[in-house]
């Protein structure tokens, strides 16, 4: 075995990363809640760790995710993590070659090309098994080095990456990144000057330049060689050092985050470890920028994800950051990491508002519920949009349903618009007083309006009923062939509600319902890509002339098409669209309602 | 060899223009989209602030329609042209009118009370707006508005689609304060039984009258208001209106029964000026209304010579005032004719 003082840099780098690294998932594992520990338990003989390993390969490794949303972005990412990868892995299989030990020190595989120069292997031998290694890792190289080019023009023409704006960097993270784009280069320069030097020993392209290199320039021996080789030791060593306290600690977290996510421990609305692992694992790729409203609509490219959580990290967080955002969760759909941008932002805002006060005592006076078999909630944005309900129930009682219209005479708000607000504490006071009328009713159903109720109703009431939007229980009541209608074609755009669409996962009943009832157009940006209203009750902090851009924009994406109608699924999208649409705006509800045929009281007879 | 005008437009502001222009010895063309001329005037009973009736001022306007103006009524331009100074409008059915100067009088809109749904407008029966009642008085003279029924509670909505951000709409309107004020002594003269309850953020009683109608609204004839914008209207079983506003006078929430809802439209630009304002490049402000080149010094004309405005495009105002700003606008289009100015 052989030793060279300068893998001192890697070798002294690559221990303190290590120790590093398992510190910090040690606190991690520490700092979560027992329930997230507990699901950690006896992880290595589960299955779930395959299912994990799988998805660090696809995403880790190749970046799939990126690559669908933006294939040149892809490649860059691709060509880095796993271009790299198979160095390690090649150069080990190499490496054994020569030492014929199964363990090698782990500078021997990185550094192979100092210590070994084999005259027998010839730079394009391909067919024995060292000349295929030494072949291989010449090709990868290039592969990592195509991708190193792609990350330089990158900073310079970020829009041939379909970005309009790239991150900005911190010291650290420049420190890290230069020495990151010197590995390769100098493990290039240090083989091919070796193999110039020896002239023999070096692969198809380290042979050949070296070579030339050799010849142009005589005072090419062995020393300068060697002064590559140290550079390269230090490069490595150096960003290992840098490595966690930059951008580039998303590499290892983003492989425990995988793991943890496999085991089902999420980033929920409170604070927690996961969430800084979270943050630590995004890569800034900035997918999320070029995505978000508030950018492309209202000009503000200070707030998105990605800067937002570099706040988080530097610990810089500010009122504006959290606050500016419509919670609208495009970014947490397009995130090729699959942070939970939403609960990040919402967690944040709990640890703002957590100073403030709000008394709810009022809400303690005792209801007593009626019973029913099904309970209709407007919910309070429908009581704005009075038509909303009308619809509902009109159906109801024209399907002769056994229904209470729990919140007629208006009640306490279902406790989302609290929760986005990051106000958990008094939500869950809310939460409470409802469910007890929910709950003494004895309904079996509960049918909202109001996608914003619904989704808070599924994700925190934990009822033990089920919980529908009026889209699908609509839908069910037309396939019971409760609801005779008539159809009239009109032609519609279609727009998914945030919290339904993207944020419920309901897409089907909806457009399944509309195609009933009229003839819906395509629209450019639909299902989970649809874009926000712009009504968010999310975004805490924005004139109304950046709301009204944004509604604007969202607009246009159902404009210019031939619909006579914009009909939607939420009272406040409808409302929010109705102060800047031109075709008027509906609700499916008021769709279906007025294709039911009108009955003559007297005689029962269908009228029209 | 006489001078051309054409106005677009037959409201108010169109009508005396062309009158005035006329009287001028100006030849004068003035398009009008609808059947008939007089715009939003024909559809109001008795005026603000002296109450009489609407009809006279349109027997005043319309005596200025003689022989030296031609009338195209139905008419819908789809397309106007400049070359030498001269202007071409072009309508639909393919006529072509020239002139050497263009006024344009094509008034407002009203506010489209559906987009403040939570009001109920054409979702409750008992919801109307001003501009219905107005024709409800119209139509049915000295009528009683219940068929009968004295002692009926009315309350009546201030800045419906005007001073209101969730409608977009920053302006006030002006003149719907001292309409709402009108109406409820009207419908007080019809039912002296009635409760009348007026809701209001605060009330602009700018004008001349203005003031001592809104006294004599309260001294004589017993009508409430109720400082507060209305948050939610809903519609009781038996079609009654409960209505939940915020005292801010007292600080209390309210809640109210009423029978019939009466909605202050404001004022909206209107479309088809928004249309033709983008045929001749005219710029339009923050509120959508057109703005002359000069608020203070050149109000009637635009930044495009030869081209001028009159009447309710520019923003709301009382009729009185566009009949002032009709008479400015004439005169100033004869200077630009004769003289060359604009
Ligand atoms: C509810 C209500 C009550 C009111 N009551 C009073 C009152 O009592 N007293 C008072 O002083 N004022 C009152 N007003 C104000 C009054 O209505 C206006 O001052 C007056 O109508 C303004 O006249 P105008 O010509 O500018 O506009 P408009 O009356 O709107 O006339 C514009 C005309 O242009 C025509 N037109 C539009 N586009 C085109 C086109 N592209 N081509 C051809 N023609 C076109 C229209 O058809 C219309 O005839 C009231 C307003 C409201 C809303
Ligand atoms: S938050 Fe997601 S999309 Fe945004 S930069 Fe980070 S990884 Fe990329
Ligand atoms: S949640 Fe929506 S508004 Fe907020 S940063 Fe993401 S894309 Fe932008
Ligand atoms: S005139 Fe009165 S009612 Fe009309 S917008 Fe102004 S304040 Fe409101």
């Amino acid at each position: 075995m052989t030793f060279n003082l300068f893998v001192l840099p890697f070798i002294l780098g690559l221990i303190f990363l290590v120790v590093v690294l398992v510190k910090k998932n040690r606190q991690w594992i520490r700092l979560m809640s027992t329930d997230d520990r507990k699901k950690l338990k006896g992880w290595y003989r589960s299955p779930k760790i395959l299912l994990a390993l799988k998805e660090i390969f696809f995403e880790s490794l190749l970046h799939r995710k990126m690559f669908r949303r933006n294939p040149l972005l892809g490649y860059m990412h691709m060509s880095f993590a796993f271009g790299w990868f198979l160095l390690i892995l090649f150069g080990n299989m190499e490496s054994r070659i020569y030492s014929g030990l199964w363990v090698n020190p782990p500078y021997y595989p990185i550094f192979l090309k100092f210590f070994i120069h084999d005259k027998h292997v010839l730079p394009f031998e391909i067919f024995t098994v060292p000349g295929f290694f030494r072949f291989s890792m010449d090709l990868l190289l290039m592969f990592v080095l195509s991708g190193l080019v792609l990350a330089i023009i990158k900073r310079s023409r970020s829009k041939w990456f379909g970005l309009t704006k790239t991150t900005q960097h911190h010291f650290t993270d420049k420190v890290a990144i230069t020495c990151l784009w010197l590995i390769f280069p100098m493990r290039l320069l240090a083989e091919c000057m070796t193999a110039g030097a020896y002239g023999y020993g070096g692969g198809f392209i380290t042979q050949h330049v070296g070579n030339v290199l050799a010849f142009l320039w005589p005072l090419n021996d062995k020393s300068i060689a060697y002064g590559f080789w140290w550079f390269y030791s230090l490069s490595l060593g150096i960003f290992f050092v840098t490595l966690p306290y930059s951008r580039y600690m998303h590499i290892p977290t983003e492989v425990m985050l995988i793991i943890y996510r496999n085991f089902g421990i999420k980033a929920g609305k409170e604070q927690s470890p996961i969430h800084e692992i979270e943050i630590q694992s995004c890569p800034k790729c900035g997918v999320c920028i070029d995505i978000c409203q508030m950018n492309t609509a209202a000009g503000i490219n200070d707030i998105q994800a990605v800067y937002f959580l570099q706040s988080v990290r530097n610990q810089q967080v500010i009122d504006g950051l959290v606050n500016r955002c419509l919670v609208c969760g495009r970014c947490e759909e397009v995130c090729p990491v699959g942070i939970h941008t939403d609960n990040q932002r919402i967690s944040q805002r709990n640890s703002f508002v957590q100073l403030q006060k709000q008394d709810y005592s009022y809400l303690n006076h005792e209801a007593d519920p009626q019973k029913a078999e099904l309970i209709y909630f407007a919910g309070c944005m429908s009581h704005l949009t009075p038509a909303i309900p009308r619809a509902m129930t009109k159906i109801l009682d024209a399907a002769g349903v056994n229904y209470l219209f729990l919140d007629e005479d208006r009640s306490v708000c279902c406790g989302r618009p609290m929760m986005l607000a990051g106000k958990l504490k008094q939500a869950e006071e809310l939460i409470e007083r409802n469910k007890k009328s929910i709950t003494g009713s004895g309904a079996k159903t509960l049918v909202t309006s109001c996608p914003i109720c619904y989704r808070v109703f599924r994700e925190e009431y934990g009822l033990d009923i089920r919980v529908l939007h009026h889209t699908q229980y609509l839908l069910e009541l037309i396939k019971k062939g409760k609801l005779p209608l008539q159809t009239y074609f009109r032609k519609v755009a279609y727009h998914d509600p945030c919290d339904l669409g993207r944020g419920s996962g309901i897409l089907n009943e909806p457009r399944e319902l509309v195609r009933k009832i009229a003839d819906p157009v395509a629209v450019r940006d639909e299902a989970k890509d649809a874009p926000c209203c712009g009504g968010s009750l999310g975004l805490l902090n924005a004139d109304r002339h950046e709301r009204d851009l944004i509604t604007k924009e969202a607009l246009a994406n159902y404009l210019d098409k031939d619909a006579e109608l914009l009909v939607t699924a939420c009272p406040l999208c409808k409302k929010t669209f109705a102060k800047h649409s031109p075709l008027e705006v509906v609700d499916v509800a008021e769709l279906v309602a007025a294709a039911i045929p009108k009955v003559e009281k007297e005689t029962g007879e269908l009228v029209n | 060899m006489s001078k051309t005008a054409i106005i677009i437009g037959g409201g108010v502001a169109g009508m005396e223009t062309a009158g005035q222009l006329n009287r001028l010895g100006i030849e004068v063309v003035l398009i009008e989209k609808q059947a008939s001329l007089g715009g939003h005037l024909k559809n109001w009973d008795r005026l603000f602030p002296d109450r009489r009736e609407s009809q006279e001022v349109f027997d005043y306007l319309e005596k200025g329609m003689n022989d030296g103006i031609s009338l195209y009524l139905n008419a819908t331009i789809s397309d106007i042209r400049e070359a030498g100074g001269k202007f071409t409008v072009i309508l639909e059915d393919g006529r072509e009118l020239s002139s050497d100067a263009l006024v344009l009088a094509t008034g407002y809109d009203l506010f489209d009370a559906r987009k403040k749904e939570e009001y109920g407008f054409g979702i409750y029966d008992n919801v109307i707006t001003s501009a219905e009642l107005e024709e409800f008085f119209r139509n049915n003279k000295q009528k009683n508005l219940f068929e009968g029924v004295q002692s009926k509670r009315v309350g009546i909505v201030h800045c419906v689609g005007s001073r209101d951000e969730k409608v977009g709409n920053l302006y006030c309107s002006k003149l719907c304060c001292v309409t709402g004020v009108k109406q409820a002594i009207e419908i007080r003269e019809l039912m002296p039984d009635a409760e009348i309850f007026c809701f209001y953020m605060d009330l602009r009683m700018f004008d001349r009258h203005f003031e001592e109608m809104y006294y004599e609204a309260q001294e004589k004839w017993g009508i409430r208001f109720i400082r507060g914008r209305l948050s939610e209207a809903a519609e009781n079983p038996d079609h009654t209106i409960l209505v939940k506003v915020e005292d801010t006078l007292t600080g209390l929430p309210l809640k109210m029964k009423v029978d019939l809802l009466i909605l202050l439209v404001g004022f909206v630009p209107s479309p088809e000026t928004k249309r033709l304002a983008g045929m001749l490049g005219l710029k339009e402000g923050d509120d959508r209304f057109l703005c002359p080149s000069d608020e203070h010094l050149l109000p009637n004309s635009t930044d495009h010579p030869g081209v001028f405005l009159a009447g309710t495009l520019k923003g709301p105002a009382s009729i009185a005032a566009t009949i002032v700003d009709a008479r400015a606008a004439a005169l100033q289009v004869a200077e630009y004719l004769v003289n060359g100015e604009r």
